[in-house]
């Protein structure tokens, strides 16, 4: 039951001074947003309106100081960073969600489900750190120098991969007893219950879970620009130094001026942009249910 | 501008001259003046487009018990709600119609509700007493309406526990949560909580159907000791009880899945020799 | 069996030992990996985590000394965000969850908006803020801009989570408040809010969380120093951004780095732990009341 807006009106002064205080608040928390989308279109305005769209794909190179703005080259670093992590990460999550439902004790599971909760609260800068001082040195000798779109990518993974897991897991444990058992019922086999039930059952929790990871993904910031080497280039193979969008905000702000700092925030637009998106295609599966 | 209400119209005096104890148990037939308190009329509850409740006019007597029977979904809690504007809380609920309680307008848009609801107390099926100690269930209201003298809450504490008879089971853990006591315990408790506001007139929504059959007991002898001192409207499935405890019984039932008023009158000869062929089927049985 | 039934049968059988291995491989390997970057962790920082490490300054560039001012800061970063974001969070969800209607457009639009802004990049908050705070405010590099720039963004999970807390609470509570008189101000003072209480101490630890693990937005908003900070105003270093200076700027500060790393996480695990405890004393009060 909601208090009504009939009795918002009614004389208790004490309430109606109340409510006008928790509406400002509101309003003001919700202000930011708006604030945050102002400010950004501000500070990239002297760009976006001089520079056309499809410059941002085209232009030779990032050179803002020069009047260069293609995004390209980082463009796709970002997206080959984040496709090859949701690929990897999205295959072994699923695989250890199985592994907590189908296949180990519930003890085990049990530990194996806390040690994914421990790490989904590690910090990116502790990743990061962690890539740069142990996987970068390895990748290193396999094939110097080490920092690479391969770097960002594993990181990347073990970063997201505790999301993808345990949302995987949740919507595991949501499939109705009764499919298991009418599956047992039938004689199938443990991996024809998980292919043929158990998985397009949980499909619409596993895929937000997904699109959630791969929201983090492009958003991710500090891991990457500690492992995957800040040169701006279209990486032509794994073992490339690459810098992602997000890297470049960080790393150039710090000196950028007048349009160069213009340019930033239009990269910033972007990626916020991208990222919406799939929190939206996130919500959206979200709410849908996968019938068997 | 606020109607302030008008408490000196609903003052009763006391049939008893004892202050702390409502007196011996009075089964039956009237006691009280018969003298209308609340007089509904035309009274209709719409929940959005679904009439509820429709065209219900009662009066409801001072100092007397009157029970308003009838099967599940008749609209007597949506009438009961009415009664203290409880509907207010409901979004999408419209009143129409009138209810007067002395020369009170209690539909009036400008009425102090909370002033209303202090005269008009209400006791609901599921007992919920506050996560508080039970000193501070009766306490807090009492604060919050203005009492402020440690030695004025005392007492009232004390005399409402005495009132419901929880007063020897608890007094030597007032300051121990309320949602410890069992489930008679609680409903007890509300009603104190409900008499320390000293209303005018106790509206009950089924206070015994929650409760087991010993505490059940309990609680309609506390009822019907409340009569005389208080004016009770209580919602009752259970036509025993209506018997054995009201003067008054309204009976309502299901119209083109509407809820109407069908009879009204005082209990013996609702139960005895009922006007309409509905209500001598529903008491005894045949129906609903 | 007919020919056609054991060769499914064994096909069957060979794909259920297939997936066996793959699973069982994973998480392996998953648990593998992540033992291993806990095990390095512990490794090479434990040898210098001390009481010392904790209080001191850090001297020579951070190679060497404590992180004491940067605590410090840190906390007080903390302190902003959280002075911030629980007034205006509590706030809110208690007009979204006790005074607007599930279907009002105002709390459609609060509600989206909040949505929103959960999804918003770190990196982004730390444009908005050095834009806003730091130039447009003039609050310059500063605790303060960045401890009101996490403030923004723990906002939406500080509101969302308080928000639950209120509507958990059930209803009976709240006819009993409106049936004795008592204003909804009252209500809430009196029997709502404490009833919610370890939820929203549950959101507000996970909001905390969130906060100290953020690098990104802090670059920009509350700047490098790793001094003692005289004042809010003054610009202070968090911990997160040590870590990364450590690693990143400061030859041979790796020992360092590891060790502060060791100190956050376990603040973070302190904090969740926490949160997670609070949580579920929530959940058992609330079939105390059933």
């Amino acid at each position: 039951m909601t208090w009504s807006r009939r009795s918002i009106s009614s004389p208790s002064h004490a309430d109606a001074r109340l409510a006008g205080v928790l509406s400002a608040a509101a309003g003001l928390a919700a202000a930011i947003l708006v604030l945050i989308v102002l400010f950004l279109l501000r500070e990239s305005w002297p760009v976006l309106e001089k520079v056309e769209w499809l410059r941002y794909l085209t232009d030779a190179a990032w050179h803002p100081s020069e009047g260069l703005f293609g995004l390209a080259p980082m463009l796709g670093a970002t997206l080959a960073s984040s496709a090859g992590a949701l690929l990897l990460a999205g295959s072994l999550g699923v695989a250890s969600a199985l592994f907590c439902r189908f296949y180990a004790p519930s003890s085990i599971a049990r530990q194996y489900r806390r040690l994914l909760a421990l790490l989904a609260g590690i910090p990116s800068v502790v990743f990061g750190f962690w890539g740069l001082t142990e996987l970068v040195p390895l990748i290193a000798r396999w094939q110097p120098p080490g920092t690479s779109l391969l770097a960002a990518i594993l990181i990347l993974t073990l970063m997201i991969l505790p999301t993808v897991a345990l949302t995987a897991d949740a919507a595991l444990a949501a499939v109705p007893e009764g499919y298991l058992q009418g599956a047992a019922a039938l004689g199938l086999s443990r991996s024809g219950t998980i292919l043929g039930v158990a998985l397009p059952a949980a499909k619409g929790g596993i895929v937000s879970g997904l699109l959630l990871a791969a929201g983090r993904a492009l958003g991710e910031i500090m891991a990457v620009l500690m492992v995957a080497g800040n040169v701006v280039q279209t990486p032509h193979g794994l073992f490339d130094p690459v810098r992602t969008l997000t890297a470049n905000i960080a790393l150039e702000m710090a000196y950028a001026t007048g349009e160069h700092r213009a340019a930033l925030f239009v990269s910033g637009l972007v990626l916020t942009g991208l990222v919406m998106l799939l929190a939206g295609l996130a919500l959206r599966q979200g709410g849908t249910r996968s019938h068997v | 501008m606020t109607q302030a209400f008008d408490r000196h119209i609903l003052f009763l005096p006391q049939t008893n001259g004892d202050a702390y104890t409502l007196g011996p148990l009075q089964s039956g037939p009237p006691c009280c003046v018969p003298e209308p308190l609340i007089r509904v009329k035309d009274l209709s509850v719409h929940y959005g487009d679904h009439p509820a409740l429709e065209h219900v006019t009662l009066d409801i007597y001072k100092g007397c018990i009157t029970a308003l029977i009838g099967p599940s979904g008749c609209g007597k809690t949506s009438f009961l709600c009415a009664l203290n504007r409880l509907t207010d809380l409901i979004s999408g609920c419209r009143v129409e119609g009138g209810i007067r309680i002395g020369i009170q307008d209690v539909l009036d848009p400008r009425l102090d509700v909370p002033a209303l609801r202090r005269e008009v107390g209400m006791i609901f099926q599921k007992p919920n007493p506050f996560s508080l100690s039970i000193r501070r269930n009766i306490e807090m209201p009492l604060k919050e309406h203005g009492m402020r003298k440690r030695a004025e809450l005392d007492e009232t504490v004390e005399r409402v526990l005495i009132d419901v008879g929880l007063w020897a089971e608890v007094k030597d853990r007032l300051d121990r949560s309320a949602l410890a006591l069992s489930g008679g315990q609680q409903q007890r408790l509300c009603i104190a909580r409900a008499l320390a506001l000293e209303p005018a007139v106790l509206l009950m929504d089924e206070p015994c159907s929650a409760l087991d059959p010993l505490s059940s007991g309990v609680v309609e002898d506390l009822i019907g000791r409340l009569r005389g001192r208080y004016t009770v409207v209580i919602v009752t499935h259970n036509l025993a009880q209506a018997r054995r405890i009201a003067n008054y019984a309204a009976f309502f039932w299901l119209h083109e899945r509407v809820g109407t008023l069908i009879e009204f009158g005082q209990c013996r000869q609702i139960f005895e020799a009922p006007a309409h062929g509905l209500t001598a089927a529903y008491v005894n049985g045949a129906k609903g | 069996m007919s020919e056609a039934a054991s060769l499914a049968v064994s096909r069957d059988r060979t794909l259920d030992r297939l997936m066996g291995l793959a699973v069982y491989a994973s998480a392996l390997l998953v648990a593998g990996t992540f033992l291993w970057l806990l095990g390095d962790l512990l490794w090479h920082g434990a040898g210098r985590l001390s009481w010392s490490f904790l209080v001191s300054v850090p001297t020579n560039a951070g190679r060497a000394g404590g992180i004491g001012p940067i605590l410090v800061s840190t906390l007080l970063i903390l302190g902003v965000a959280v002075a911030a974001a629980v007034p205006l969070g509590l706030a809110t969800a208690v007009l979204l969850a006790e005074f607007l209607e599930r279907r009002s457009l105002f709390g459609r639009f609060v509600g989206l908006s909040l949505d929103v802004l959960a999804g918003v990049p770190s990196i982004v908050f730390g444009l908005f803020g050095n834009a806003f705070f730091c130039i447009f405010l003039g609050l310059g590099f500063s605790i303060l801009s960045g401890g009101l720039t996490l403030a923004c963004m723990a906002l939406p999970i500080l509101i969302r989570t308080a928000e639950a807390s209120l509507r958990a609470v059930p209803d009976d509570w709240r006819l009993g408040c409106a049936a004795l008189g008592l204003s909804r101000a009252a209500a809430l003072r009196h029997v709502l809010l404490p009833a919610a209480s370890s939820g929203l101490m549950a959101g507000l630890m996970l909001g905390i969380g969130r906060a100290m693990a953020e690098t990104a937005a802090l670059i920009f908003t509350s700047g490098y120093v790793d001094r003692m900070p005289s004042s809010l105003l003054d610009s202070g270093r968090a911990l997160s951004l040590h870590i990364y200076d450590l690693s990143m700027n400061v030859a041979g500060g790796d020992a360092n780095a590891y060790a502060s790393a060791l100190v956050l996480i376990g603040l973070l695990i302190l904090i969740n732990g926490t949160s997670l405890w609070l949580a579920e004393r929530w959940l058992n009060q609330r079939i105390l009341t059933l």
